[in-house]
């Protein structure tokens, strides 16, 4: 039930005299702020005046202009939209009272619940260590590039500044590649979007820094070469980094660590179904083989033998720090959660049947829907648009239509190998059933592409707003309230 | 079907020139502001400022995609295309008739290393 | 194998494996060489029920120290939570949303980051402000490189050794792979940024940007009166590292002639939680908005004409111009820009200023106390500050140390400890006048 309120801001919602909090009197009086004016803001910063109610109401009709995963399938290609288990969310705030500038010895709780997290991922990836302060993704990745710039740094070997990217990799490998202060190296794809391992060797020199990859890659499909590609890459003195992205379909059948990869890292609101929240916060744990651990950022969580503590440490050799504290607590919180809820005996079956999800809906479409690439994919896979592309309905078409059938849209033109590409990727935690009524929203779709063009080029058509004008935004940029107002 | 006009030179990159006594004028191709879609804006150089052929000169921003634009001659900008600062979807609207900027050449003999129309036609085609 | 994340029945399996042409789960991964395989077990724990699963973390909990007060601060300020903000943070439909690419479906979040960059851009003075970033530490290092870039040619970056110590050191790890070359601005005796050193630094030239601190590292409010001339004069811009609840009734970046504001949203209300998730923030003025790293959701109208909210200037962004990046977030920390949103919306102006006059208040009637003593004295008696400050041991016994665990065993984390007997100590609106008496005798 949605309220027409919507529209409004909640400054618009605002009442001079109106307040939404209290407090306790003021343990000691106040007479001033005894500094000079200069220091002090001249006007107030205008933030809003609203009683408790206005603002309860606001945001709860707010929410109802939005998809989760609590409302409905996310077929997103690349994003691992998995169920996220409430009792994670009920005990994500466990540490929330806990400073982090408490000594150690009266943190060990938190200390103790990092060591778990670190061995369990180790564990599972088949690497020595793990640090859990990286924020995202592209914070891992990060990261984990400077780790490997570091490593070649402690070697004096400084003239290492290349990283080899497949061109059919996630836009953030070279971004991050570029923020670390490495050159891009781009290496083609053979049509099936595996690395041409043909193309790599003249690429391998003592300028490379080592070699980005995720696998299975952006098209679902494994790198069946990734050994070779491996041990081409270390005979070059390059170090090999896992992109984790795609990790899912992997649980319980392969491990990074055990196909030659040195550092990683996991997205663990992707893989370990910590909520992706509109956008953050996330974590981006990153791992590292045997002989690389002293590198991992500062400060990292051990267990010192001597004192029978664990204790947060700083290495000589550490890369540096990448953050102000240790990580995204509350979400390392869930992520742990996570994996002890399925323990040893569940979370083997994690990427079976995501896979298995993935190649179902990729079979029961592939008669109208372009499918490039045969055979079994791993957890996504990607369509390149309608088969029938005779009436001009797109790949944005269908995207939005499908928001009219009450499914997200998958990641469309993405990869960048195929012109009207469409990536899927289901997770293990959809139904049978939800997965057939995707199916028949999907052909019902293709049927009104044919039948009833125009209709699906203007979806969609049942959500709050349809089809906002991003070039007006672009152009007037009135990315706050007041910049409205001047306009 | 995009639009390629005869008589001017065409970079791989997919900008123009027109020269006129020793000036060339610069802008994309109609093949370009078509792949950009909406333009939104369009950062130009300074007058004054040098660059070499093939040099990053500026960049064009649509709602979806950025690229470069790569000088396709050596030379000294003279002029920059003023209008582009408030409206810079004109480019969508003749991409020929609204040019970026116009550069003092250091050597008209760089012309010979950009294709002709015809040439610059059959790579777009393919 | 029933288990409650997994929907599939052993049929449900049969029925799409058999849809898919195969005859079991192994045949799915016939990609992948057999060698590469693992053919073990992980070892990992038993699976735990949810009973067992919060016994497991109530354990975790009892190893930590609780606190019945915490003066820590260092950038993490302990403010209370209205119960309304973790209300509306855990609705699912804002929890479990991925990032708003898809407009029509993810208004809710869109609407709140616009509300949230109104906010910030708002209480810094500043014109605009993107979705947010991860933390404070890492909005500081990406305005660094946003001078930089900025800069085009100039590669070197002055900061203030006043900044928090946490945020120097993501500096130097950012610069150092960045290849930025970082000069630290020295501090004089009363713990604020030396200007002599600025004016030098300036006119050796190349500088593409000064970062400083507002309040800094000792909690005090430092004069930059001048300082954004100078820079500007110099052809660099101004980056101030603020903590957002302060500015509320601080002079803002915007006011000070900051070109960039970045910092830590953590203040506006959210829980300490040994260091995150917080949230950073980073604001700028119009003409750089193109330089500005990270998500911005911009205001336009849809195909009706109905106000609607979108993610804008994408193109800016790493995934397009991608080698050439000067940033590579690729998302923003959008569930705690809510968090701060929502705390904003309820504080206002006023609630934000009364509690900057509590943690003031409350500060300095500590510090009085502490001086009156006389076994500690002010480290930087002549400085301004606002609700936070830093002593020093003046007796040589009891040690710093032992009265600081004094008031551990009595449950009260007194501050955090700078090195050199001195402490630094932080007070905020959940303090009670018996918290701060006890902190008295227990240092003492």
């Amino acid at each position: 039930m949605n309220n027409q309120l919507y529209d409004k801001l909640i400054f618009e919602l605002s009442h001079e005299g109106r307040q939404g909090y209290s407090l306790p009197d003021a343990a000691v009086e106040f007479h001033g702020f005894g500094m000079p004016a200069g220091l002090l803001r001249e006007k107030p910063a205008r933030l809003p005046e609203c009683d408790e109610l206005t603002v309860v109401r606001h945001y709860t009709n707010m929410s109802n202009n939005n998809f989760g995963v609590d409302t409905g399938f996310y077929p997103l290609g690349s994003c691992t939209m998995k169920y996220n288990p409430k009792v994670d969310e009920v005990l994500s705030g466990v540490f929330a009272e806990v400073h982090p500038a408490s000594p150690d010895e009266h943190v060990q709780g938190v200390l103790k619940m990092y060591r778990e997290l670190q061995r369990a991922l180790s564990e599972i990836a088949g690497m020595a260590e793990f640090t859990l302060n990286p924020y995202a993704g592209a914070h891992g990745e990060l990261t984990g590039l400077m780790i490997m710039r570091r490593y070649h740094e402690l070697r004096g070997d400084a003239g290492r500044t290349r990283v080899i990217v497949p061109d059919s990799a996630h836009g953030t490998n070279p971004a991050s590649a570029a923020v670390a202060g490495l050159e891009v190296v781009v290496v083609k794809s053979r049509e099936d979007g595996t690395v041409d391992v043909e193309a790599l060797k003249p690429l391998l020199d003592n300028t490379i820094a080592g070699m980005m990859m995720t696998n299975p890659n952006t098209l679902g499909i494994f790198e069946h070469n990734i050994k070779e590609i491996a041990s081409l890459v270390h005979a070059a003195g390059g170090l090999m980094y896992y992109d984790g992205a795609n990790l899912n379909p992997l649980l319980g059948r392969c491990r990074p660590g055990d196909l030659g990869f040195d550092i990683m890292h996991i997205n663990l609101h992707k893989t370990f179904s910590t909520p992706h929240g509109g956008g953050g916060p996330g974590a981006g744990p990153v791992g590292v083989r045997a002989g690389l651990e002293n590198l991992l950022p500062s400060p990292r969580v051990i267990f010192d033998e001597k004192a029978g503590i664990y204790r947060r440490a700083r290495t000589a050799e550490t890369m540096g720090n990448v953050t102000g504290g240790a990580g995204n607590v509350g979400v390392l919180v869930r992520a742990l959660a996570y994996i002890l809820t399925l323990g040893r005996e569940h979370i083997k079956s994690v990427g079976p049947l995501a896979t298995l999800n993935a190649n179902y809906i990729k079979e029961r479409l592939k008669d109208v829907y372009e499918l490039p690439l045969e055979g079994v994919c791993k957890h996504e896979f990607v369509f390149d648009g309608l088969k029938d592309k005779s009436t001009g309905v797109t790949t944005l078409n269908v995207a939005k239509r499908l928001l009219d059938y009450g499914f997200h849209a998958p990641t469309i033109y993405f990869p960048l190998l195929f012109h009207e590409a469409m990536m899927i990727e289901p997770t293990e935690s959809e139904s049978l059933e939800t997965l057939d009524a995707f199916i028949d929203a999907m052909r019902r779709i293709a049927a009104e592409a044919l039948s009833d063009p125009e209709m699906v080029k203007t979806a969609p058509h049942a959500t709050p707003v349809c089809r906002p004008d991003d070039t007006a935004a672009a152009l007037k940029q009135e990315v706050t309230l007041d910049l409205i107002k001047q306009a | 079907m995009s639009k390629v006009i005869d008589g001017l030179y065409y970079s791989e990159t997919h900008e123009w020139v027109r020269v006129e006594n020793g000036i060339g004028t610069v802008g994309i191709t109609d093949y370009a502001q078509h792949a950009l879609g909406n333009v939104v804006y369009v950062d130009m150089p300074s007058e004054d400022e040098e660059f070499a052929a093939g040099e990053v000169f500026g960049a064009v921003e649509s709602v979806k995609a950025a690229g470069d634009l790569n000088l396709p001659v050596s030379g000294t900008i003279v002029e920059v295309n003023e209008a582009l600062v408030d409206e810079p979807g004109l480019i969508n609207k003749d991409a020929y008739e609204n040019w970026i900027v116009r550069v003092r050449l250091s050597d008209e003999g760089e012309l010979d290393n950009l294709m002709t129309a015809e040439v610059y036609r059959s790579t777009i085609d393919e | 194998m029933a288990f409650k994340y997994f929907p599939h029945t052993g049929q449900d399996i049969d029925t799409m494996l058999r849809a898919v042409g195969m005859s079991s789960l192994d045949e799915l991964y016939s990609d992948i060489p057999d060698e590469l395989q693992l053919h073990r077990d992980y070892d990992l724990p038993k699976a735990m029920s949810e009973q067992e699963l919060r016994a497991h973390f109530a354990d975790l909990a009892s190893l930590n120290t609780p606190f019945r007060a915490c003066f820590a601060g260092n950038g993490v300020y302990d403010h209370y939570t209205p119960a309304v903000v973790e209300e509306i943070t855990r609705r699912s439909e804002f929890l479990t949303g991925y990032t708003p690419y898809q407009a029509e479906v993810s208004q809710g979040t869109l609407q709140y980051i616009f509300e949230f960059q109104t906010m910030m851009a708002r209480l810094t003075g500043m014109e605009v402000s993107n979705a947010s970033m991860y933390d404070g530490t890492t909005a500081t290092a990406e305005a660094m490189m946003m001078t930089v870039a900025s800069a085009r040619k100039r590669n070197k970056v002055l900061y203030s050794a006043t900044l928090p110590r946490k945020v120097q050191r993501v500096l130097d790890t950012y610069a150092h792979y960045h290849g930025i070359t970082l000069t630290r601005l020295p501090e004089d005796c009363n713990g604020v940024t030396s200007r002599e050193s600025l004016d030098e630094q300036l006119a050796a030239g190349d500088v593409a940007g000064v970062i400083v601190a507002q309040p800094n590292r000792y909690g005090i409010v430092e004069d930059y009166t001048g300082w954004a001339d100078a820079v500007h004069g110099a052809g660099s811009m101004l980056v101030m590292h603020c903590v957002a609840n302060t500015l509320a009734v601080l002079r803002t970046p915007g006011e000070w002639g900051a070109d960039v504001a970045a910092g830590d949203g953590q203040s506006l209300g959210i829980p300490v939680g040994f260091g995150g998730p917080h949230v950073g923030f980073m604001c700028t003025s119009k003409k750089h908005i193109r330089k500005l790293p990270g998500r911005i959701v911009g205001a336009t109208t849809d195909a009706l004409g109905r106000r609607s909210f979108v993610l804008t200037l994408q193109a800016r962004e790493q995934h397009i111009r991608r080698e050439k990046a000067t940033s590579n977030i690729c998302s923003n920390q959008s569930l705690m820009a809510l968090f701060v949103t929502v705390y904003m919306s309820l504080m206002g102006d006023k609630g934000l200023r009364e509690v900057n006059e509590r943690g003031y208040s409350g500060a300095h009637y500590l510090a009085e106390n502490l001086v009156a003593s006389g076994n500690f004295k002010l480290c930087y008696p002549d400085s301004p500050f606002l609700n936070e400050f830093v002593v020093e041991t003046t007796a040589p016994e009891p040690s710093l140390e032992q009265r600081c665990s004094k008031a551990v065993r009595n449950g009260i984390l007194p501050g955090f400890i700078l090195g050199g007997n001195r402490l630094l100590i932080a007070v905020t609106e959940r303090q009670s006048r018996q918290d701060l008496d006890d902190l008295l005798t227990f240092l003492d």
